[in-house]
């Protein structure tokens, strides 16, 4: 058990502090840094996905008047490090995917800039390329691991004998498509190399971690931490994208290097994120389920086809959720990845998760029909007492609670499908979960200041409400008014803080800020002087391990279909969570309504359309690829049950920044299924596949 | 983006001068096609001659009962036009079914016809397209042919190295109801004015794809006219798409249905060019438009439709939804006025 704060600011919905900042538009984003005398860079890309660039003929860049640098992989400097292979740009003649970087063009302007990137004639050698994610490729493997350090496979009991003895077994294939995580502000960077002495670094950079963005700068190019400033007080939006740097950091602060003192500024077009600044890979979840005829499971299995990058490796922990989230005595998960000649895939909103709850969520709904059972009561009756992977008991679970309250709320009772009019009305429910992970760094400083209380730590504000929240566990730990307490974040003059990932943000900071807090009190009193200052790490904060930490949540879909073109809409959406205590109701709702609306648009609309014959994807800008818009989003409510866990934190809150993706997409599936009869397996759910089914 | 001059003359008649003696020029109005291109390096031209000030802004009526749209006039005015929303709303509702409030603010009753397919090979300058860079080839044959055309084309799967190879359709909206409605384009050319009647307005790919329209280089819109529909003419557009709002169409159905029961029919999304479904107009004049008789109809006009495959299963669907759509569309017409 921690030692819980009493909440007096924690608990009231405060307006952002950034807010007016951003409604008026002067909220500094990293490209807009106000810095003297700008130079702008544009980079050039690969146009084939496999080879080895043989030859860049830069001589018409370099005539155009303004034209400051161009860079090859033939002439650029070598890095101190190219370990990781996304960041060693311009480091090689080979290409391992389309539309990888191989130069960048330095000049006065971002139009000349772009002007001779493209005027940059490069030959090539092209080899066959290989870039089609299925099922059935011979070369698919098992990675060491899964993405935030999981096993890859995991088994307990007997599934296919299970599967043999079982009343009621149901084998399911899913698939999820590939997503880009499209923030609204583009990855960007303005850096500056001082001109004099051993080289001085600043980065002004949209990153969700100044601290893990200026580490991996390092790293590259070979400097000391004490070389180099991050700064990010902004973010447009990240979901993930900006968790690790990508490759186009480095091109910038390479580029900076080459014009020592001139500041270089560097943001992707639209287009260039579809190469450069990660995705979700596309998963295909073979499913297979066993039960008795009161739907109590014996078995539950998932097995993960999906794609990495032969760059560079990453893989998706689609197969995690399955572990833990229902009770059955026999279960067994696989992840087994094809390296292509793509991009590097990486985190998007609730990497794991997020597509991991699709697959067992549809066949959770596909057993409750083949079983004639409430598909609520269906899970009701697998609620695993302890988490089933760990034998922890859980810190809190309030999933059945979640479920009956979101019932309620949405009126479940009753049928679930209906005619009106022109569109077919169905009703579907599905399961949302997130851990509770709490990063191994952060640090905090508290200091009394001209009769405020300052804390410091270089958090990351993506848009989720750090700037708000931070201030209200500050001013609860040291127990003063909010109004008293300024926190300041992104920067890496601050004390080091982890990346904004994982939901772990609150939990990490929140937890070092409450150290630093009671630290201060400890030393100072009750009545500091002007300077006084106390520092706290996380790891000094109480940390529970005898108990699994999870949030759970329900979702809850009306969809419509059209009974003549097959058009789907969404009407309703409800969702209810157990979080833990909500430190801020107003950007708590924000963060939970975001998530479902991202998983609406998961659900009905985006897919990156890849190309395998040319290696990209084709739909590359957001005209084609399609986000759910505001008139998709018809009511769409978000509620959290007064979940009391004594276990997680201080605060006792649990990460709500990405748990309202986790689920949308199935409980949306399933809605439509309802409506139409037909199960729409492979998403996203498009009116073609509904038609042949349509009255 | 590649330097260009700019100019703005001092009328249209110096304007189309302008482009004459510059072969690689074009005309910009709104903008919200061409400057996209210009950025992408889709539309290379050397100079740009803004028309938006010298073609008309004003919509007028036509002595014969017509209606006049200046090529000034932005999308968002046409569309609020109490005549055009009392006698033409297919045209209205067309408008309002396409791009974005902030879009349509800009875009023009010139520009809207003449925008460009949104074929995505087409708007990606690093991949083969022969209506970009003609003899090329074609990526999308095969590719993401999602918004790609089912009717006009010479076969599934058509040759992807051949130089005359498009399966593109033409995006607007506007242009599905303007087919529908025999609009008549006045056009100002280096040998003076003329008027082309919508429906020829567009072309199919034939042997040259790089060409969408009729037009020829200076030739400039100066007005679209709307010919009169008998009193009592009853017409719609429905919009088909994969989100509810700013998105282009998958397919689109245009109807416009006379006291006398003719029907007019145009379909977009399903060619190089706004579809004037005349086949299925043939078979039903002189008919009473019962489900069963427009079913026939379109399957007439559907009958040579040829299904591209491609990535998420290509566009086959497209058949049997315009078929529905269609049908849907004539059934959900505005009730005949009681006289
Ligand atoms: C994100 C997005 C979504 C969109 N969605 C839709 C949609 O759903 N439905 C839809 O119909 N449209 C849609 N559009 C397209 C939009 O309607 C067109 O871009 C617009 O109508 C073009 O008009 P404009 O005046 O801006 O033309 P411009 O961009 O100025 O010009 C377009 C072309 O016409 C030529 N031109 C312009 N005026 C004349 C003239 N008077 N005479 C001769 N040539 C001329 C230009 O040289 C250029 O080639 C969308 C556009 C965007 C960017
Ligand atoms: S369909 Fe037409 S526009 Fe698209 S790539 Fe082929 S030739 Fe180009």
């Amino acid at each position: 058990m921690t030692d819980l704060l009493e909440p007096r600011a924690m608990g009231q919905d405060l307006v952002r502090r950034d807010g007016e900042l951003k409604v008026r538009g002067t909220a500094t984003y990293a490209y807009e840094t106000p810095v003297e005398h700008p130079a702008y860079a544009h980079p050039v890309q690969a146009t084939i996905a496999r080879g080895r660039v043989t030859a860049m003929d830069t001589a018409a860049a370099e005539a155009l008047d303004g034209v400051l640098a161009v860079l090859t992989p033939f002439d650029a400097e070598r890095l101190a490090s190219t370990e990781d292979a996304e960041y060693a740009v311009l480091q090689g003649p080979d290409v391992g995917f389309r539309g990888q970087l191989i130069g960048v063009v330095v000049a006065e302007t971002s139009e000349l800039a772009r002007q001779a990137a493209d005027a940059v004639v490069v030959s090539y050698d092209q080899q066959p390329h290989d870039a089609e994610l299925s099922a059935d490729r011979p070369d698919l493997y098992a990675p060491d691991q899964v993405n935030a350090g999981h096993e890859t496979d995991t088994a307990e009991g007997d599934v296919a004998a299970a599967m043999a003895a079982a009343e009621v077994t149901l084998e399911r294939t899913y698939s999820t498509a590939m997503y880009h995580n499209n923030p609204l502000e583009p990855h960007a960077t303005t850096a500056l190399w001082e001109p004099a002495g051993d080289g001085f670094l600043t980065l002004w950079d949209s990153t969700q971690g100044v601290h893990p963005d200026r580490a991996a700068v390092c790293q590259v190019f070979g400097l000391d931490q004490e070389q180099v400033r991050v700064v990010c007080p902004y973010v447009g939006g990240g979901f993930g994208s900006k968790g690790l740097p990508h490759a186009n950091v480095m091109l910038a602060a390479l580029a900076a290097r080459a014009l020592p003192g001139r500041p270089v500024k560097l943001a992707l077009t639209r287009q260039q994120m579809f190469s450069l600044a990660g995705y979700r890979t596309p998963t295909i979840q073979r499913m297979q389920l066993a039960a008795d005829h009161r739907g109590r499971l014996s078995a539950i299995a998932i097995d993960v086809v999906e794609q990495t990058s032969k760059v560079k490796e990453f893989a998706e922990q689609t197969g995690v959720p399955t572990r833990m989230m229902y009770a059955s005595p026999s279960r067994r998960s696989t992840h087994r990845l094809a390296a292509l000649d793509v991009p590097i895939p990486s985190w998007m909103r609730a990497p794991g998760e997020c597509p991991g709850m699709f697959g067992p969520e549809v066949a959770m709904d596909e057993l409750a029909e083949e079983l004639g059972i409430d598909p609520i009561e269906l899970r009701v009756r697998n609620e695993p007492d302890v988490d089933p992977e760990t034998g922890k008991p859980w810190s809190s679970r309030n999933l059945v609670r979640c479920l009956r309250e979101g019932a309620e709320r949405f009126g479940w009772s009753g049928p679930r499908a209906h005619r009106d009019g022109d569109w077919l009305v169905g009703t579907g429910v599905a399961s949302s979960v997130y851990p509770t992970m709490r990063q191994a760094t952060s640090t905090a400083n508290v200091r009394y200041e001209g009769g405020r209380y300052v804390a410091e730590i270089g958090a990351a504000d993506l848009g989720t409400g750090a700037w708000t929240i931070l201030p209200q566990i500050t001013a609860d730990a040291l127990g003063v008014d909010v109004a008293d307490v300024d926190v300041r974040i992104g920067d890496t003059r601050y004390p080091v803080a982890s990346v904004a990932g994982g939901s772990s943000g609150t939990n990490t900071w929140g937890s070092a800020l409450v150290v630093a807090a009671r630290e201060f009190r400890t030393k100072f009193g009750a009545d500091p002087r002007d300077g006084d200052e106390a520092s706290g790490d996380v790891d000094q904060a109480g940390q529970d391990d005898t108990h699994s930490p999870y949030a759970f949540g329900a979702q809850f879909v009306e969809a419509r279909v059209n009974a003549d073109t097959g058009e789907i809409r969404v009407p309703r959406l409800l969702g209810v969570f157990g979080v833990g205590r909500v430190i801020n109701p107003r950007t708590a709702r924000s963060q939970l309504i975001g998530g479902m609306t991202m998983g609406l648009s998961m659900a009905l609309h985006e897919n990156s359309a890849w190309d395998p014959a040319v290696g990209q994807v084709a739909n590359h800008d957001l005209a084609e690829y399609h986000i759910t818009v505001n008139a998709d989003v018809g009511a769409i409510e978000a509620h959290w049950i007064d979940e009391h866990d004594p276990y997680v934190n201080a605060m006792g809150s649990k990460g709500i920044g990405e748990i309202g993706i986790v689920g949308t997409a199935a409980a949306v599936v399933n809605a439509v299924h309802a409506a139409t009869g037909v199960r729409v397996r492979h998403l996203p759910v498009t009116l073609d596949k509904l038609l042949t089914a349509l009255p | 983006m590649k330097p260009f001059a700019y100019a703005r003359p001092g009328d249209v008649a110096e304007a189309v001068r302008d482009v004459v003696a510059e072969p690689n020029a074009v005309f910009l109005a709104g903008g919200t096609n061409l400057v996209d291109h210009l950025r992408l390096g889709v539309a290379r031209p050397d100079l740009v001659v803004d028309v938006r000030t010298l073609t008309s802004r004003e919509v007028t009526d036509l002595p014969d009962g017509g209606l006049r749209l200046g090529a000034a006039s932005t999308n968002s005015q046409v569309a609020a036009d109490p005549r055009v929303r009392e006698r033409w709303p297919v045209l209205a509702q067309a408008l309002l079914a396409g791009a974005t409030g902030q879009l349509r603010n800009m875009a023009t009753t010139g520009g809207n016809p003449l925008q460009r397919t949104r074929c995505v090979y087409f708007q990606d300058v690093t991949t083969p397209c022969n209506k970009r860079e003609p003899g090329s080839g074609c990526s999308a044959v095969g590719g993401y042919t999602r918004y790609h055309a089912v009717l006009g084309t010479p076969a599934a799967l058509p040759d992807p190295t051949a130089p005359e190879t498009c399966i593109a359709t033409h995006p607007s909206d506007m242009a599905v109801a303007l087919a529908a409605l025999d609009a008549q384009v006045q056009v100002l050319g280096p040998a003076g004015e003329r008027t082309v009647p919508f429906t020829e307005l567009h072309r199919l790919p034939g042997d040259d794809p790089s060409r969408d329209t009729v037009l020829e280089h200076g030739d400039l819109i100066t007005a679209i006219d709307l010919p009169a529909l008998p009193a009592g003419t009853r017409s719609a557009y429905r919009k088909v798409r994969d989100r509810a709002s700013y998105a282009f169409a998958l397919i689109s159905v245009a109807a416009a249905v006379t006291p006398d029961g003719d029907l007019r029919l145009a379909l977009g999304g399903v060619a190089h060019k706004p579809w004037r479904a005349t086949r299925a107009e043939e078979v039903l004049r002189g008919q009473q438009l019962t489900e069963d008789a427009v079913r026939a109809a379109i399957a007439a006009e559907l009958a040579a439709a040829q299904p591209q495959p491609g990535i998420d299963s290509g566009n086959g669907f497209k058949i049997p939804l315009v078929a529905r759509t269609v049908l849907a569309t004539v059934r959900g017409l505005p009730p005949e006025e009681q006289s």
